[in-house]
């Protein structure tokens, strides 16, 4: 069974790139999204990279005919238009992302302009822009598609289940868990004794070990994800990272105890008068910059090392013509060949430090004081 | 324009700050071996605000 199960696997994905370039093989030239050369498209294309995308692009390449060939697949579109919930899938927008290719679904049209979903107006033929790139007949929608990221989430949420559910599965049985197992086991074990209980304290720390070891394992694969040619960029984007940030909040705010809040809102040991701007800025240190500063650093990270690794690459195309296409290729692989190695320690660095300072926070909003002011 | 001179600014006080912790750790370090994980822990979690800080002001910043 175990010999059967990799050539199935192997032949499902093979299956599954056929199909997909056949469905999308065929797509209209319209745009030529994917082919760089010049200085700007370059630009374009990194800043595309690192925005989410409605459909899984994986290259693009032109066939013998001179057409414009896209390889990926279609993602589903969900919006909550004027008329309710639409859906429709994104090869409809075949490629498009400039807003000239309009799409009619359940009553309204859409246009997709930089990974931005609009709902044009009843009257309106194509989409307009004044010069504040706010649409002058189109408004936003809220967009709940199953994006690009979405699927990345998803994907590392099904990884991990199937990963830590076995790990945990093994212990029922025996003492020491095998095969991928013996992977986890040691970094499981340093979540929680090199990160959760030496900054929480040895009577609290059992409680938030869960929280701590699931933050750690979900941005680290997703970093590691994001390295991949895959293309994903889930822990650039400032939605995930606010979204964690927003969890780590929540828990220490909330496991907070007495102490921590007075501490917060009227500090002993100050005068009276100090006390309430001690508050204020207590009240912004607790409820905002911390929690600002986790998801800032995660997402300027990774966005910065997915431009920088993109930019190196890139030295392919805009030093073509002084280096020549040998000499800007070999420059070109070996400094994003070493950037690429430093990215794999900051994937792992930035997962420790996110779940190291999260455990910090918690730790002084559960920490006990014996003495008394 | 401004805003490039800003981050510059920004990336030249983040390395002196950086700079002034990592070479502090490493003569603690140097001082006392034993010490090296602690010191270790301690350095990233400055750092790790300090970069806070520094990526901060340039997100402000763009």
């Amino acid at each position: 069974m175990k010999v059967l199960k990799k050539p199935l696997v192997f032949y499902v994905i093979v299956l599954a790139f056929l199909c997909s370039n056949s469905i999308l093989g065929k797509s209209d030239k319209a745009h030529d999204e994917g082919e760089v050369s010049s200085k700007e498209e370059v630009e374009a294309y990194i800043l595309h990279h690192i925005k989410d995308a409605h459909d899984f692009h994986l290259f693009s390449y032109t066939s013998s005919e001179g057409e414009r060939k896209h390889v990926g697949f279609p993602l589903p579109v969900i919006v909550w238009s004027s008329k309710g919930l639409v859906t429709f899938m994104s090869s409809k927008f075949h490629h498009d992302d400039s807003g000239h290719h309009i799409v009619e679904a359940g009553g309204s049209r859409f246009a997709k302009v930089h990974s931005k979903i609009y709902e044009l107006d009843a009257t309106a033929k194509e989409i307009a822009f004044d010069e504040h790139h706010h649409s002058t007949n189109a408004h936003k929608v809220l967009d709940l598609s199953i994006t690009k990221s979405v699927i990345g989430v998803l994907l590392v949420g099904l990884l991990m289940f199937l990963g830590f559910s076995s790990l945990a599965r093994q212990y029922k049985n025996r003492k020491v868990p095998v095969g991928f197992g013996r992977v986890l086991e040691p970094l499981v074990l340093y979540v929680r004794d090199e990160i959760a209980r030496p900054n929480i304290g040895e009577k609290h720390y059992r409680r938030f070990t869960g929280y701590l070891l699931t933050v750690f394992f979900f941005i680290w694969i997703l970093n590691l994800l994001g390295l991949t040619p895959l293309g994903f960029n889930v822990t650039g984007q400032l939605a995930v990272t606010a979204c964690l940030a927003i969890f780590t909040l929540i828990i220490y705010s909330f496991s907070g105890n007495k102490d921590y809040w007075k501490h917060i809102l009227w500090m002993p040991g100050v005068p009276v008068l100090i006390r309430p701007v001690l508050a204020i800025i207590e009240l912004a240190g607790a409820l905002l910059i911390k929690p600002f500063s986790l998801l800032v650093r995660l997402f300027a990270n990774i966005s910065a090392g997915h431009i920088v690794v993109m930019s190196l690459i890139a030295i392919m195309f805009t030093l073509k013509d002084t280096l020549g296409v040998a000499g800007a290729t070999a420059l070109s692989f070996v400094l994003s060949f070493f950037i690429t190695l430093i990215e794999v320690l900051v994937a792992f660095l930035q997962a420790y430090i996110f779940t190291m300072l999260s455990a910090l926070f918690i730790g002084m909003a559960v920490e006990e004081h014996d003495h008394a002011h | 324009m401004y805003n490039l001179i800003g981050a510059g600014l920004i990336v030249i006080g983040a390395g002196i700050g950086l700079g002034q912790i990592g070479g502090k750790a490493m003569e603690g370090i140097a001082r006392q071996p034993e010490a090296t994980g602690k010191i270790q822990t301690a350095m990233i979690i400055i750092a790790a605000l300090l970069e806070g800080l520094a990526f901060g002001a340039l997100f402000l910043g763009k």
